[in-house]
């Protein structure tokens, strides 16, 4: 134990240096702001890192770095409640709850929950990420193709229970999302597929976030435009102090779905491939399956902020395990931190934990405290988020366009992909109104990559003998699992049906 | 831009001015070229490979020593193993402000894949950064120790042997389809995503052997987790001193990445000298030599301009007949 | 129109687009099984989209059945209004982007702004002219200055280079 509590306690104090503080507060600012921009994400903010990297010891800059990243997590659910648009795949499920909540005019409910469930699944995660680091790690190393895809089964199935009321119309935005997700460059046979009408631009392939901003952006803009005819939308906002703490101590009534959605988002962050998507997805899914009252989920259910929101702020804590310990970029962000890392002249790989221990134990002990103080910085701010509702829509709408129209941009910069943007929000607009679901179809682009390419790697490696999937005992256990989750919601309402019989 | 600045000078000749002064004011632009907006820094593969690490690298490097008056700024376009990226750049001919960071699909894309239409020897050359290198890893747990040992086993496996690469098409599948070519075997050919997951699937014993870079696979074999039988270059390098060369051992595959920085067709030539003097910079940079040094790259040799020009030329003749060689379906599948 | 014909029309076009898609996934892919390797690369956008249409030939199913309440709502898909105020904002958002091509984006969403908040929101000159000159500055610097993403400029661009002497 005290192999690990000294360096720790040394590593924490490493952060309260001045210096090193006066870059944690900073960080954590420019992460929220970057991180509430839709489109752009932490990745995004590290560009401000790059030349701060040449003016400061390297710990220093990672534990900026690891501010930034905190910050940006925690903006991610402030533009899913206050906009409506998932800032990154990541803040998907919190737009299914945040947003009803924010109309309903509790967007200061939905963000305090947000930033406290995002604490507590921050904090649990680092926790075990220290006392576990290596031999998780080690399992990690055990998940291969086979595994990945039962897991993504797995994903799907937990949302059995999200579907629209006309069942062909869900099956189609499923079908969609997913043959969205095939357009590009096939990594197995190496071949393009579905370039349409030859455009360069779809050989990156369909973006997540230009369907997201396109559906939730643009499409939920002319919806919400419809409907209020440019009239302001939330009339009452209250933030003060006291109904702070009240919504803080609202957390109690969710804290068992915090905690399961801490633990999920970290054991699935951490398995590479994964990530901070499918463990808030998974994580929104069980909440809302085993909730007393599911219906509510999707209405502005609180919890269904807390779910997804613990799952990803621990998963990309848990996400930070591949990348130290095996060198391997669990997400773009950690890629770009590991490009960093090199102009350090640090090596990440299995031997930093024992070469460079004061620069791990300097990102850690940095976690805990990024953390604490984004939290902090963002309680502070969320007054100043739910104004923006109260402005004129006449004046909020054009402004998210644009917010939007450059958030499609920023990623791949590229003109294609904003007008692929603006026809996936028209379309999207006319198919909201004519009852297509359209949630699923953005589930389904963000999972299916990783889907096909499990699949087809797994029966490579098998010579196309479906036994795989069942023969390797954790990705056996995984399908038990999908399978028992997908019976569930039918089973509970048969058993509910024949109580009432009686 | 240029366009207009050619009318100046017209404007200028017209207005009487002697011939010797207008050459001597073209002159003296050349020499005071600069980049005036930010330098679009294509990478023709995602975000964490090794084409995406040099290219940060070097963002960082000429950031660091203040070499450029405006910002390189990386963008990554993998799609279509870099077809989106040779067509972005075809289609900014006579842009003094894009460059690209290849890797061999600069050559390999445009073979396999004909009607992109791109004809790489048109882009304008700057300079070879480095040369990759790559080895045969196996598990260090594998009884294997040396090449015939290897190539005995996998015939003894057959088809199920699992090679794990980056993808159809790319540098590790050509290697793969010489070596299946020269061994007489089949093996099977699992893509991922990227060198590093490749290294990381090897080491968790989900495939059998991989064709990995030294970056990628450097940190585990420091660490003892797998093991180099062969290398394929044209002689020992100096981290693997005790692994033989493929050629060595009486087989005659040798296979290099290129790490090159090119602009599109139709740069200016001011634009293009001021380009090789900068990298040039940070190809002599101490930095850059450590990288190299400690990523396994050979960076002994600058080939800049025009050399790069005639390298590019013959590693374009090379490719085709390499692919000719194996067949293009041996690389791409189904 | 009436929202069942709207339902039925779009189950025609997606089926119509599915079909699409399914032509295109034959182009060069294999949409067979490969003994000893698994699906081909075609298999994937192939049959999902073939399950696509099915689906729209399910809701066109049940459009003539009637057993959805939009194959029976008799009500107007779009009012008069409505299709004013998104049409309007549609057709300024592409000319948004269109412009983008030729004059950039800071100069483009000017004029966006000022269209939208002047003409549509009915805001004062103030106002607008305030938030159509904060928007493209306040994004330049935070992008260009701050977070290192040039935004499109297209021809405008020389007018910039002033200003990256000054941020750069």
């Amino acid at each position: 134990m005290e192999a690990i509590l000294d360096p720790l306690i040394a590593g924490i104090l490493q952060s309260f240096e001045p210096l090193n503080f006066a870059m944690l507060i900073l960080g954590c600012s420019v992460g929220l702001l970057v991180g509430a921009l839709p489109g752009l994400g932490s990745v995004n903010g590290v560009a401000i890192l790059l030349p701060v990297t040449f003016l400061v010891p390297p710990t220093t800059a990672i534990i900026f770095l690891a501010a930034i990243y905190y910050g940006a997590m925690y903006g991610g659910a402030v533009s899913s409640i206050t906009l409506g648009i998932p800032g990154a795949s990541t803040a998907v499920a919190t737009v299914f709850d945040g947003r009803p909540l924010a109309q309903k005019g509790k967007a200061d409910l939905a963000l305090v929950t947000a930033a406290v469930a995002s604490f507590i699944g921050g904090t649990i995660s680092v926790i075990l990420f220290t006392l576990f680091a290596p031999p998780l790690a080690e399992f990690a190393l055990k998940f291969g193709p086979p595994e990945e895809f039962t897991l993504m089964i797995l994903a799907f199935a937990t949302f059995i229970g999200l579907s629209g009321d006309s069942i062909p119309k869900t099956i189609f935005s499923i079908l969609i999302g997913l043959v969205l997700a095939t357009v590009g460059l096939d990594i197995i046979s190496g071949k393009p597929r579905l370039i349409f009408f030859d455009i360069d631009g779809f050989f990156h392939g369909v973006n997540f976030l230009v369907l997201a901003i396109g559906i939730y952006g643009i499409g939920e803009m002319l919806w919400t435009l419809e409907e209020t005819k440019g009239e302001v939308q939330v009339h009452k906002v209250t933030s003060s102090l006291k109904s702070l703490w009240n919504n803080v101590r609202k957390l109690k009534d969710y804290f068992a779905t915090t905690i399961v959605g801490s633990l999920i988002g970290y054991f699935v962050g951490m398995l590479p491939a994964a990530g901070a998507t499918p463990a808030s997805l998974m994580s929104y899914g069980l909440a809302k399956t085993f909730s007393k009252d599911p219906d509510s989920f999707g209405k502005g259910e609180p919890a269904g902020v807390a779910a997804p929101e613990s799952a990803n702020n621990a998963a990309s804590t848990g996400s930070m395990l591949p990348m130290i310990t095996l060198g391997i970029p669990g997400s773009p962000t950690t890629a770009i931190l590991l490009g960093g890392m090199i102009i350090w002249g640090l090596r990440p790989g299995p031997l930093l934990f024992s070469e460079h221990p004061d620069f791990v134990w300097g990102l850690i002990g940095s976690l805990y405290v990024a953390n604490f103080f984004t939290v902090i910085i963002n309680l502070a701010f969320i007054p100043i988020f739910v104004r923006v509702l109260t402005l004129k829509f006449t004046i909020l709408a054009p402004m998210i366009f644009i917010l939007c129209i450059v958030g499609g941009y920023a990623p791949t910069q590229t003109m294609h992909d904003v007008w692929l943007m603006l026809l996936f929000g028209v379309v999207g607009y006319l198919l909201r109104k004519l009852n297509y679901p359209v949630a699923p179809a953005v589930l389904a682009i963000v999972l299916g990559p990783l889907a096909e390419q499990s699949f087809r790697q797994s029966l490579l490696m098998s010579q196309a003998e479906m036994s795989i999937f069942v023969e390797r005992p954790l990705s056996a256990v995984f399908l038990l699992i999908a399978i028992l989750l997908a019976a569930y919601p039918t089973m509970s309402r048969l058993i509910k049906n024949g109580k009432t019989a009686e | 831009m240029k366009d207009s600045r050619r009318n100046v000078l017209k404007i200028g000749l017209a207005a009487g001015l002697g011939l010797a002064v207008s050459v001597g004011m073209v002159g003296n632009a050349a020499a005071q070229w600069e980049p005036k907006k930010p330098v679009e820094f294509i990478i023709m593969a995602g975000t964490g490979g090794g084409a995406d690490q040099i290219a940060r690298l070097l963002q960082g490097l000429i950031e660091k020593k203040n070499l450029s008056p405006r910002p390189f700024i990386p963008i990554n376009k993998p799609g279509g193993s870099g077809a989106e990226a040779l067509r972005y750049l075809q289609d900014k001919a006579g842009d003094d402000h894009t460059l690209l960071v290849t890797l061999n699909s600069f050559y390999t894309t445009p073979i396999i894949q004909k009607d992109i239409g791109v004809d790489p020897s048109k882009f304008t050359p700057i300079g070879r950064m480095a040369l990759d290198t790559f080895l045969l890893w196996v598990h260090s747990d594998s009884d294997i120790k040396d090449l015939d040992g290897y190539v005995a086993k996998v015939k003894g496996t057959g088809q199920s042997w699992k090679v794990g690469g980056t993808g159809s098409g790319q540098e590790d599948s050509i290697l793969t389809a010489m070596m299946e070519k020269e061994f007489d075997y089949k093996v099977t050919y699992i893509p991922f995503p990227g060198g590093g997951t490749v290294a990381k699937n090897l080491i968790g014993k989900q495939i059998d052997s991989t064709v990995n870079n030294p970056a990628e696979q450097g940190e585990f074999y420091r660490a003892g987790q797998s093991r180099p039988i062969v290398q394929f270059t044209g002689e020992r390098m100096a981290a693997y001193k005790d692994v033989p060369t493929a050629k060595e051992l009486g087989h005659d595959i040798e296979y290099y990445m290129q790490r090159s920085i090119n602009g599109p067709p139709g740069m200016s030539k001011e634009a293009q000298d001021w380009y090789i003097n900068l990298f040039s910079t940070l190809y002599q940079s101490e930095e850059w030599q450590k990288f190299c040094v400690d990523d396994g790259l050979d960076c002994t040799e600058w080939v800049a301009g025009g050399d790069l020009a005639s390298f590019h030329a013959a590693q374009l003749t090379r490719h085709q007949e390499l692919i000719a060689a194996v067949g293009a379906e041996a690389i791409t599948g189904q | 129109m009436k929202v069942r014909t709207v339902e039925l029309l779009m189950a025609l076009v997606l089926a119509l687009v599915s079909i699409a898609i399914m032509i295109k996934a034959t182009d060069g892919l294999s949409i067979s099984w490969v003994p000893g390797k698994g699906p081909g690369s075609g298999v994937w956008p192939f049959w999902l989209s073939a399950a696509m249409l099915v689906s729209c030939l399910m809701v066109v199913y049940q459009w003539f059945r009637g057993t959805t309440p939009e194959s029976r709502s008799d009500e107007l898909f779009m009012t008069p209004e409505t299709v004013r105020i998104i049409g309007i904002t549609v057709a300024a958002l592409f000319l948004l982007l269109l412009a983008t091509h030729v004059i950039g984006l800071y100069f483009s969403m000017m004029l966006f702004l000022i269209f939208y908040l002047r003409v549509m929101g009915r805001h004062t000159w103030l106002l607008t002219l305030v938030l159509s000159l904060a928007t493209p500055i306040f994004l330049f610097f935070f992008f260009e200055g701050a977070l290192v993403i040039p935004l499109p400029k297209a021809y405008s661009e020389p007018l910039f280079y002033p200003l990256y002497d000054f941020i750069y």
